[in-house]
C-alpha cells in the first residue's frame, strides 16, 4: 500500500534520515519505533508532505506522491496525526471534526463518520460544543484521532499517541486503534517511544536509528530480541 | 444632550468605516501574521473605482449608489488577491520582516501609481446616494450617516456569517490557529489566505466609498489616515480577533469626534492615540485578544 525508496531527507546540512527503505501492506499496523531524534516524526512528516525529502521516493496505492503539496496527498486517503495532537484549539469539537471532514462532500457519509466517531470516543459527544482547548490531553488525543477519521482515510498515520497521556487513558486509546484497525480495514503506520506497547498491537515493526533502519521484522519476534529488549524495553 | 447624541451619532458612523478597514488588517493578520500596509491604499483605490463608477451611473439613486459600492468592492477583492498572489505568497516562509518591507512597497507603489494615474489634485467625489437630513429631537440624522451604518452593520453580519457559520469560514480559522493542522485536514491553505485578502479588500472597499461619501474630497494619498487609525483600532480590539477590530474602530471614531467637537479639537488625534497607549498599557493583547506567548 504504502512503498518508501532510499529516502533522504536533511534539514539545512544536518541529515535527519539517510536512505530509509520500507513497505506497508494493507491492512497491516506498522510501527516505527526508535530514541529522541532518530528520524521518526521526520518519516512521518515527509510521507504527509509537510517535508521535503532530499532524495528517494513514497509510492501510495501504487502512484508517486514524493512531490504532491501535502492538502492532497490528504485527498488520496493518507491521514496523518501530527505529534502533539495539533487539534485547532480555539475552534469546538464539532468544527474540528467538521474540519477532518473537509474534503467529504457527501453529507450521509460525513454523519455516517461522526456517528462511527462518536460511537468509539463517547467523551467528545459529551463535549461537542465545547473549544477544543479546554480538553484534557487524552480527549485532545481521542480528538486528534476522530478528526482523522472524518475523512475516510484508507492509511492513518500516527505520530506519539500515547504522549503526554494519563497512563489509564492510554490502553483506552491503543485499544481504539486496534478496532479501527480491525472493523475498517484501516491501515496504520504507528510511531511510538513507548516500545513495550507499539510492539504489542502491531504486526510488525521498523527499528530507527540516527535516521537509519537497523532492524525489521515482526513485532512478536521483535519483542523477544535480546538486542532491542536491551535498548528501548526496559531489559 | 441632543449635542451628546449628535456626537455619539458622528463618531459611531465614522468609527464603523474604521472597523470596515480595520477588519481587512486583522483577518489578513490571523492568516498570515503580518501586516498588510497596502490595505489603506486598497481602500483609497475603492473609493476612485467608486468614482469612475460614480459617472456611469445617476446620481442621487439608491441603486446606482448600490451599484458603485459593489463595483468598488468586486473590483477590489480582485485586487487584493492580486497583490496577495503577486507580492506575498511567493514570500511565504520568508521572514515576516521581509514581508512587512514588501507590504510598505506595495503600499508605496499604489500611492504613487495612482497619483499617476489619477493625478495628486483631490477630485471631488459625486454624491451617489441620495442625500437627506432627518431631524430627530434635535440630533440632525443625515442620509449618509444611515446608509453608513445600515451598510457596515449588513457587511458586519454576513462576515460573521462567512466567518462563523461557512465551511471557508472555519478554514479560514483554522489556518489562523495552525496552518500546518490545516494542511493536514486537506485545506489549501493558498486558496484560503486568498479567500482572506479579498474579504478584507472587499470591506476595504465599501469603507472607501463610504469615507468619500462624508468627506468627498478624494486623492491618492487619501487612504494614509484613515488607515493607520484603523491599524490602531486592530490593535485597540486585539488583531487578529474579529469583534476586537469593530469594537476598536467605533471607540476609535466615536472618541476621535467626541475631543474634535471639545475644545481640545486640535489634539484629536494625539487624543485618540494616547488612549491606544493607555489601553495598551493595561491589555497589552488589546480589548478581546488574548496574551500568547510569540512562538518562536
Amino acid at each position: 500500500m504504502l512503498t518508501v525508496t532510499d529516502l533522504s531527507v536533511s534539514y539545512g546540512a544536518i541529515s535527519a534520515l539517510g536512505g530509509i527503505s520500507f513497505t506497508i501492506e494493507q491492512g497491516a499496523i506498522v510501527t516505527l519505533i526508535g530514541g529522541n531524534g532518530a528520524g521518526k516524526t521526520t518519516t512521518l512528516r515527509t510521507i504527509s508532505g509537510l517535508l521535503r525529502p532530499k532524495a528517494g521516493r513514497i509510492e501510495f496505492l501504487g502512484a508517486d506522491i514524493t512531490r504532491l503539496p501535502a492538502h492532497q496527498i490528504v485527498a488520496r486517503g493518507l491521514c496523518h496525526v501530527p505529534e502533539g495532537r495539533m487539534i485547532f484549539s480555539n475552534l469546538t469539537v464539532d468544527e474540528n471534526l467538521a474540519m477532518g471532514a473537509y474534503l467529504q462532500h457527501d453529507k450521509e457519509l460525513i454523519a455516517k463518520n461522526r456517528d462511527y466517531v462518536f460511537s468509539i470516543f463517547p467523551r467528545l459527544k459529551e463535549r461537542i460544543k465545547q473549544m477544543a482547548g479546554t480538553l484534557s490531553g487524552g480527549e485532545q488525543q481521542m480528538l486528534a484521532i476522530g478528526r482523522a477519521l472524518m475523512g475516510s482515510p484508507k492509511f492513518l498515520m500516527l505520530d506519539e499517541p500515547s504522549l503526554g497521556i494519563a497512563p489509564r487513558l492510554i490502553s483506552t486509546i491503543f485499544e481504539k486503534i486496534v478496532e479501527i484497525n480491525r472493523n475498517h480495514g484501516i491501515t496504520i503506520l504507528l510511531v511510538e517511544q513507548n516500545a513495550n506497547l507499539a510492539l504489542e498491537v502491531s504486526s510488525s515493526a521498523y527499528v530507527l536509528e540516527t535516521g537509519r533502519i537497523v532492524m525489521h521484522g515482526p513485532s512478536r519476534q521483535l519483542r523477544t530480541d535480546p538486542q532491542l529488549k536491551a535498548t528501548y524495553l526496559g531489559g | 444632550m441632543s449635542e451628546l447624541l449628535q456626537q455619539l451619532l458622528n463618531g459611531l458612523s465614522l468609527g464603523a468605516i474604521y472597523a470596515l478597514i480595520a477588519l481587512g488588517y486583522t483577518m489578513v493578520y490571523g492568516v498570515l501574521r503580518f501586516i498588510n500596509f497596502a490595505h489603506s491604499d486598497v481602500f483609497m483605490v475603492g473609493a476612485f473605482i467608486g468614482y469612475y463608477m460614480g459617472k456611469l451611473v445617476p446620481e442621487h439613486t439608491l441603486w446606482g449608489g448600490l451599484a458603485v459600492l459593489g463595483a468598488a468592492m468586486v473590483g477590489c477583492a480582485l485586487l487584493g488577491m492580486t497583490i496577495e498572489r503577486l507580492a506575498y505568497r511567493p514570500l511565504r516562509g520568508a521572514p515576516t520582516l521581509n514581508v512587512l518591507i514588501t507590504a510598505i512597497g506595495v503600499s508605496l507603489l499604489l500611492e504613487y501609481t495612482g497619483q499617476v494615474f489619477f493625478g495628486a489634485a483631490p477630485r471631488n467625489f459625486p454624491a451617489v446616494f441620495p442625500v437627506r437630513s432627518f431631524s430627530l429631537g434635535g440630533v440632525i440624522v443625515s442620509s449618509n450617516q444611515l446608509i453608513v451604518i445600515a451598510v457596515s452593520v449588513v457587511l458586519m453580519v454576513v462576515l460573521q456569517f462567512i466567518v462563523y457559520r461557512t465551511k471557508i469560514g472555519t478554514a479560514m480559522r483554522a489556518v489562523s490557529l495552525n496552518p500546518k493542522a490545516a494542511v493536514l485536514m486537506g485545506v489549501n491553505n493558498d486558496v484560503v489566505i486568498s479567500f482572506t485578502f479579498g474579504l478584507g479588500s472587499a470591506l476595504a472597499a465599501a469603507g472607501g466609498i463610504l469615507y468619500a461619501l462624508n468627506y468627498p474630497s478624494i486623492d491618492p494619498l487619501m487612504g494614509v489616515m484613515p488607515g493607520l487609525k484603523a491599524f490602531v483600532a486592530a490593535i485597540l480590539g486585539g488583531i487578529g480577533n474579529i469583534p476586537g477590530a469593530a469594537l476598536g474602530g467605533l471607540i476609535l471614531g466615536t472618541v476621535e469626534t467626541f475631543v474634535a467637537g471639545s475644545e481640545w479639537s486640535t489634539y484629536k488625534d494625539a487624543i485618540a492615540f494616547a488612549i491606544l497607549i493607555i489601553i495598551l498599557l493595561f491589555r497589552p493583547a488589546g480589548l478581546l485578544g488574548k496574551f500568547t506567548v510569540e512562538k518562536v
